[in-house]
């Protein structure tokens, strides 16, 4: 068993961004999905992740129509997908996860979760010690059902926001989250890019107006050096495709990446 | 009539007036619909509802749509008697209402007018579509031609190996078209992939969607593009039967010709709604595209609708002869007609649909694209159940052009070996043209 305890699942997602708070730094989360290369496999992956210094991990379910996935992410799923990984194998890694004593929340497409059944899955990620959800392609507008079962189960629910949200759907979405808010931080599918979008610190500063949540940035962020300019304007630094693109040379070179972003959001990346 | 004898006809304005049947604001029609999607296209779907909220009720927009519909898209379509095809149909009235006459040769083009016009009143200067055999991308590519917008077509490379001619077509009307290396890269990763592509360009393009589905407002906009077909009907059978039909038949992919038909019906309850599925190698043998009749509800490309998906809910590939059909979601305004019991749909295997095809050939001179002869299958069974007495209105959605060579393959008309080279499995060439 984890070392949770008796804590619910979004107490625990709030002490992780305490703790990166107390520290004077950012939170590093690193997304690795399910089954990529295989389930065994992508636990191993996300323990030396988790190994190598990030806070909390993002266990991507695998879903046939990844429409915010850019190729590194698609080609991961496809191959997962294609190896027969299941709903519930998801779960399993969560669980995995929590008994190393990590912390992990599952970013999902919708219709898995609609498929599952959003109580019980709910249910079954609480049991397994898993934190919350993100959901990228499900807005507030949509997730009554949600709502509703993550306080049922005191999990973290974080939605997106992007560069395109309006003010009134900053607000509404950001009074819909709890854990974190996940600043989508380009116009773009997911994918490593060369420079952190300029749009970036400008979305997490209109989201701030609107809650004293923590905001992870996501979407592009490849190195330390990086991890160490996001980590100067937002509370968590997200890293998806990066990593997946590490995973393919290995469990070394994630571990690598991780420590170099594990430092790189503690301000002692080196490079820049 | 009028005094000089023509009848006045309603046109394609009078499908975007505000009505009864309209979704909620959030575009949920009872539990479908609404919007699945990513926030960062919220905006944009935003934009896309406020100004065609606008646009309806703007005469300057209206005068225009009603403009081309009628000089350069050759509305309104007639409506044929099938004299011929009757018998074959226990003697039942048949009536076709002649999408396939419309330039570029389906009902597709009242849609893709609209959106174009829409696009060049957001300010908007490029357009995007998804397309399998192609027709939705050809009727997108023309229109963009006519407005003189930049058009990108997302096409999966199977499909776009084996309709070069389509590929082609798109080209000469400028177009770029995009062969999609994803997935199972057919019509659905299409789809997926002009997502991706919005996602980045929203700022300049507009995603001109090929059916009535995806986020809102989209089922309901491409719906009231399509209403004019059956405004346009129900007054011709009326003007000349005296009476309103006891059926209205369309086949159903996405479904935007049968929403276009049916709409105006919704309120006439002794009129049946009869949305034919394609059913490919039969419903229970899972080789098929029946999403209402073999699916059940999910979130899938924007909506909650039927869709086809396995015990996980990840999407199961749909097969089906018929390109237009061959899709694993349905449009969410059919899965709540279907769910409150106003509409019903029925399946019809790639045999049915074939032999329905080579019958409208043969005894009414008309070849009509695959996806129709789903419709007029549904219509020679109805007929055979009510007799004589019935009148059936049928939609002839699209001619069959473009599906001569799968029709020559699937009949044996001509030696194989003078078609061009594709892998002659019946459920390749199948896969190789599939459309919205």
């Amino acid at each position: 068993m984890s070392d949770t305890g008796t804590r619910t699942g979004l107490t625990v997602l709030d002490e992780v961004f305490a703790t990166a708070r107390a520290e004077n730094r950012a939170a590093l989360i690193g997304y690795l999905p399910t089954g990529y290369p295989t389930v065994a496999g992508s636990k191993g992956l996300l323990a030396q992740t988790l190994d190598a210094g990030a806070d909390l991990l993002e266990v991507g379910l695998p879903y046939s129509d990844p429409v915010l996935d850019g190729p590194v992410i698609q080609h991961a799923v496809e191959t997962a997908l294609r190896g027969g990984v299941r709903t519930r194998d998801t779960l399993e890694v969560v669980e995995s996860i929590a008994a190393r004593g990590g912390r992990a929340v599952v970013m999902t497409y919708w219709n898995p979760i609609l498929r599952y059944g959003v109580e019980a899955f709910a249910r079954d990620l609480a049991a397994a010690g898993g934190l919350g959800l993100i959901t990228p392609d499900l807005v507030p507008d949509e997730a009554a059902g949600w709502l509703d079962a993550a306080d049922r189960y005191a999990l973290g629910r974080t939605f997106l926001v992007a560069p395109s949200s309006t003010e009134q759907r900053l607000a509404s979405t950001a009074a819909a989250t709890t854990g974190f808010v996940y600043a989508a931080s380009t116009m773009g599918v997911t994918g490593a890019r060369d420079a952190v979008s300029d749009t970036a610190p400008a979305l997490v500063e209109r989201t701030r107006r609107h809650t004293d949540l923590p905001i992870g940035v996501g979407l592009g962020v490849r190195s330390g050096a990086q991890a160490g300019e996001v980590a100067r304007f937002a509370d968590g630094v997200i890293v998806g495709s990066a990593l997946v693109s590490a995973a393919e040379h290995g469990r070394a070179a994630v571990a690598r990446l991780a420590t170099e972003l594990a430092a790189g959001v503690r301000g002692n990346h080196t490079g820049r | 009539m009028t005094a000089d004898g023509a009848q006045r006809l309603p046109t394609a304005s009078d499908g975007l007036t505000r009505h009864d049947h309209d979704p909620d604001v959030g575009g949920h029609f009872g539990r479908f619909g609404g919007r699945y999607m990513p926030e960062a296209l919220i905006a944009a779907v935003d934009e896309v509802a406020a100004e065609y909220d606008k646009a309806r009720q703007d005469p300057t927009f209206l005068a225009e749509l009603d403009r081309l519909q009628r000089d350069y898209a050759g509305r309104p379509s007639p409506v044929t008697e099938a004299r011929r095809l009757s018998e074959h149909a226990g003697g039942a009235t048949i009536l076709l209402k002649r999408e396939d006459l419309n330039h570029t040769g389906s009902h597709k083009i009242n849609n893709v007018l609209g959106q174009a016009l829409l696009t060049v009143r957001m300010g908007k200067t490029r357009v995007i579509a998804e397309t399998g055999a192609g027709q939705h991308g050809v009727a997108t590519a023309t229109a963009a031609a006519l407005l003189g917008l930049e058009c990108v077509v997302y096409m999966g490379e199977v499909d776009t190996e084996r309709q070069a001619l389509n590929v082609a077509r798109m080209r000469l009307l400028g177009a770029e078209v995009v062969p999609v290396t994803t997935g199972s890269r057919t019509l659905k990763d299409a789809l997926n992939e002009a997502y991706r592509d919005w996602v980045s360009s929203v700022e300049h393009t507009h995603y001109v969607l090929g059916t009535a589905a995806g986020p809102h407002p989209f089922p309901m906009m491409v719906r009231d593009f399509h209403r004019v077909i059956g405004l346009e009907a129900r007054a011709q059978v009326l003007a000349s039967h005296g009476r309103l039909p006891d059926a209205v038949l369309a086949c159903v992919g996405g479904g935007s010709n049968a929403i276009g038909i049916f709409h105006p019906f919704l309120d006439d309850t002794a009129v049946r709604l009869v949305g034919c599925e394609a059913a490919g190698d039969g419903v229970d043998t899972g080789r098929h595209a029946a999403s209402i009749t073999g699916g059940s509800p999910g979130a899938l490309h924007g909506a909650l609708t039927y869709v086809l998906q396995d015990e996980d809910g990840q999407t199961v590939e749909s097969h089906s002869i018929s390109a237009g059909l061959d899709y694993p979601g349905v449009g969410p305004e059919h899965s709540y007609l279907a769910e409150i019991g106003r509409a019903e749909y029925v399946p019809v295997t790639d045999t049915e649909a074939m032999d329905a095809f080579r019958l409208l050939c043969r005894t009414e001179g008309i070849i009509p694209a695959i996806e129709t002869a789903h419709a007029i299958a549904g219509a020679l069974r109805l007929g055979r159940e009510l007799g004589p007495d019935a009148t059936l209105l049928v939609n002839l959605s699209g001619r069959g052009d473009k599906d001569v060579e799968t029709a020559a393959r699937w009949f044996e008309v001509v030696d194989p070996a003078a078609l061009p080279t594709t892998e002659p499995v019946p459920d390749d060439a199948a896969a190789g043209e599939r459309e919205l």
